[in-house]
């Protein structure tokens, strides 16, 4: 008997010892462990509110992070004391100054950055001191932008998340709840109208209308956890991590010297900044869109050499359209045109050189392009008034053909008539 | 000059007795005897797709890197070579329709009845391989129409049951249409496919000769009971050189639409580019495919696709078989033979424009 009930005992502690073991096993499966904060903030409004499905969404909590890693605290207990006790190392709000050194205490130590992401760069709380944002909170100013404003607090998302306020769909609108705020800017004396005039951008078109990623938003020019102005003497380097071509055209300008000797700032001069718009050739003229007259005086050699240059460039366009419309109609008369239709490619490669070059402000350079467009467009305008030329031989020999067929049925009937009385 | 030559064949082959059927040879005359020029003007474009075919053999080169830019070649730098290509082009599909005309022709002046079973069997089998000819030779320029066109194509042979799949990676040389494809279609455009149908043509015109021209059945009988009111023309040369003259209106046709619209090339066939929108076949697949795109995805529990390729596989081969269905006394049957072919050209012009029409 006694035999018996050791088993029994001993059969039913290996029962309890497996469901204890499932157990453990289940919670430390679904990643959960007791988080007592969010018991009590997820029924609490905001900005004390925090609930599990919105704390769910954030990468810090998807690594295994919890409230008390920047707050402190011990989120077993059930009692709010214990819990939120400076014996448990609870930390409560944490001061908006302190914001920036809370994220770097994690985000500035490579070794722990590498567990979670080798590639993440941990030079964020470095930059932030260089910028207009950390300089001013050092300074004592505590209205600037830290880590918090820019990428959300409790939900922060990876930045390729297209959810995150910092991914490259979202950043302008989230750099603009301050920058474009009046009422918040009036202490700064800067403008507010950096996203009014960005989001008619061409840039801004890139992005939002052709989907294009990589067009620049806000922290392509300016940085972002370094964020400040890229200074007047810096905005041609800032302009060329994606318009190389222009600067090295700039590069071997007159205009390089001048501008800098005037304190002008390159690109920004002649293109805007924010308010980037498409670059058309109406630039070079003499209307309400052309620059080269903001500075140069009517009738000057420069002026001659931007008539010169404007000339160029439309006789070039001119071409490419007339041959265009040549191979259009000899298409339509369904004439065999397609080579010339894919040289038409080079003449237009030809004249977005052109416009590249226009940058050099040489018209021997730019002239280079242009009569290898125009040869080109040339070549493909004869073309299609060949392939003109040949439908009409075409057309003249069927009219031919057709009379002689009409002449043989004539005389064949002529015989059958004859042969049949 | 001419008499010698028969002389000298006639004293070595006895060329007047091989040529005595042509000269004896009659055809009847009547108010519908128009419809008899139809095969002859079919044949006289399978004569001109043969010619045009060879000359287009010089210079085409079969493989998915070569076709596309040997035909251009051909429309571009080759002297002619546009209007070669241009009436091969117009040539078949003149034929397809000139042929599906004559078998209409056939089927309402009751012209497939004994004796002449076997001359409708070899003709509707004729116009299966002209079909046939059209969805092979459209693949070869490689553009891009062509290309997702074979790609449907090829994808509904695959629907037939159980031997569906083999069929389709047969006649894709794999599972993919890719240059194996176009190496295969080339070989049977310019070699299989012209080999049965020049011994189907010849049997189709052997039967003709043996069994002559029909004549529609209430002129039989009224040509039976009253000889004298029997009329007809000889073959050679009255017949003939009426057929002469019809084929040159149809070479006249077929350099007008040459000249005034050469065959499109189209673009270079990218097989990693999406389908363009829309896309559709040759006209004479169009009513089959248009009538595959309106069955429902499933019927009762057989797949709809399935179902659309083993319809149209019964009422081609029940077509082929239509004569053997029409007993010793026509006038019971001719009824509904007529209603069906009235129904078929209705079928497959309403569903061929309206396949054209559809998105």
């Amino acid at each position: 008997m006694a035999i018996l009930r050791n088993r029994l005992t001993s059969r039913a502690a290996t029962r309890l010892c497996v469901v204890a073991c499932i157990s453990v096993a289940a919670s430390v499966g679904n990643g959960q462990t007791k988080n007592s904060c969010l018991d009590c903030h997820a029924a609490l409004p905001d900005p004390l509110g925090v609930t599990q499905e919105k704390f769910s969404q954030d990468i810090h909590a998807q690594k295994g992070l919890t409230c008390v890693s920047c707050h402190g605290g011990d989120q077993a207990s059930d009692e709010p004391d214990k819990a939120m006790s400076t014996k448990a190392g609870w930390k409560g709000k944490i001061e908006r100054k302190q914001i920036p050194q809370l994220c770097g205490s994690c985000h500035s130590d490579p070794v722990l950055i590498r567990q979670f992401n080798p590639s993440l760069r941990t030079d964020q709380l470095a930059q932030y001191n260089t910028s207009v944002h950390g300089k001013r909170l050092a300074a004592g100013d505590t209205k600037v932008a830290v880590c918090t404003d820019c990428h959300s607090v409790h939900d922060v998302r990876a930045p390729s998340d297209p959810r995150s306020t910092v991914n490259p769909v979202n950043v302008a609108n989230t750099c603009a709840r301050c920058h474009a705020d009046p009422n918040y800017m009036t202490e700064y004396s800067i403008p507010t109208d950096q996203f009014a005039k960005y989001s008619g951008s061409v840039h801004q078109q890139a992005l939002m209308v052709r989907g294009d990623l990589s067009a620049p938003t806000c922290p392509t020019c300016h940085g972002n956890h370094g964020a400040a102005p890229p200074g007047v003497d810096k905005v041609q380097n800032v302009c060329s991590n994606c318009h190389a071509f222009q600067d090295q055209m700039y590069e071997k300008s007159t205009h390089k010297k001048a501008f800098q000797e005037a304190s002008l700032p390159g690109c920004v001069v002649c293109h805007g900044n924010h308010g980037i718009t498409y670059p058309t050739d109406a630039k070079l003229g003499t209307g309400p869109d052309a620059v080269c007259m903001r500075c140069h005086t009517p009738g000057d050699k420069c002026d001659q050499a931007r008539a010169g240059l404007q000339a160029s460039l439309i006789r070039l366009e001119q071409a490419i359209q007339n041959a265009d419309q040549a191979l259009g109609l000899a298409e339509r008369s369904g004439m065999e045109v397609s080579e010339a239709r894919l040289a038409q490619d080079q003449a237009r490669d030809s004249l977005t050189k052109a416009r590249v070059t226009i940058h050099s402000f040489r018209t021997d350079l730019v002239d280079q392009d242009v009569q290898a467009g125009l040869r080109t467009a040339a070549q493909n305008l004869r073309a299609g008034q060949e392939a003109m030329v040949e439908r009409n031989r075409r057309r003249a020999g069927l009219g031919v053909s057709l009379v002689a067929i009409g002449m043989v049925l004539v005389g064949l009937r002529q015989y059958l008539k004859k042969i049949e009385g | 000059m001419l008499a010698a030559l028969r002389h000298w064949l006639d004293d070595r082959f006895d060329w007047d007795d091989l040529t005595a059927p042509l000269r004896h040879k009659s055809v009847p005359v009547h108010r519908l005897s128009y419809w008899y020029f139809l095969g002859g003007i079919t044949l006289f474009l399978f004569g001109i797709q043969v010619a045009t075919g060879i000359l287009l053999l010089l210079y085409y080169r079969p493989g998915a890197n070569d076709a596309f830019e040997s035909v251009q070649y051909i429309m571009t730098r080759v002297r002619y070579g546009w209007l070669i290509r241009s009436i091969h082009s117009w040539s078949a599909n003149l034929m397809i329709f000139t042929a599906f005309a004559h078998m209409f022709s056939v089927l309402f002046l009751k012209a497939y009845r004994k004796p002449r079973e076997l001359t409708w069997v070899s003709g509707v089998v004729l116009l299966f391989l002209a079909m046939g000819f059209g969805f092979s030779g459209y693949l070869l320029p490689w553009n891009t129409l062509a290309f997702f066109a074979t790609k449907v194509g090829t994808e509904i042979t695959g629907q037939i049951p159980i031997v569906g799949k083999p069929m389709m990676i047969f006649l894709r040389g794999g599972e993919e249409v890719t240059g194996a494809t176009l190496t295969r279609f080339f070989g049977f455009h310019v070699a299989v496919l012209p080999g049965l149908a020049t011994v189907l043509l010849l049997v189709h015109l052997l039967l003709v000769q043996r069994l002559g021209i029909s004549v529609p059945p209430k002129l039989e009988v009224r040509w039976t009971a009253n000889p004298s009111a029997k009329h007809e023309m000889r073959f050679f040369p009255n017949f003939l050189l009426r057929e002469i003259m019809a084929w040159y209106v149809a070479l006249g046709v077929l350099g007008a639409l040459a000249a005034i619209f050469p065959w499109n090339l189209g673009v270079k066939a990218d097989p990693f580019v999406p389908a363009p929108a829309g896309i559709k076949p040759e006209w004479y697949f169009l009513f089959m495919f248009q009538t595959l795109k309106l069955i429902p995805s499933k019927v009762w529990f057989i797949d709809g696709e399935v179902l659309g390729v083993i319809g149209f596989g019964l009422v081609g081969l029940l077509w082929s078989l239509l004569p053997f269905f029409e007993n010793d006394q026509p006038s019971s049957t001719k009824r509904w033979i007529s209603g069906l072919g009235v129904f078929a050209i209705a079928y497959v012009a309403g569903m061929s424009v309206y396949g054209h029409l559809a998105k």
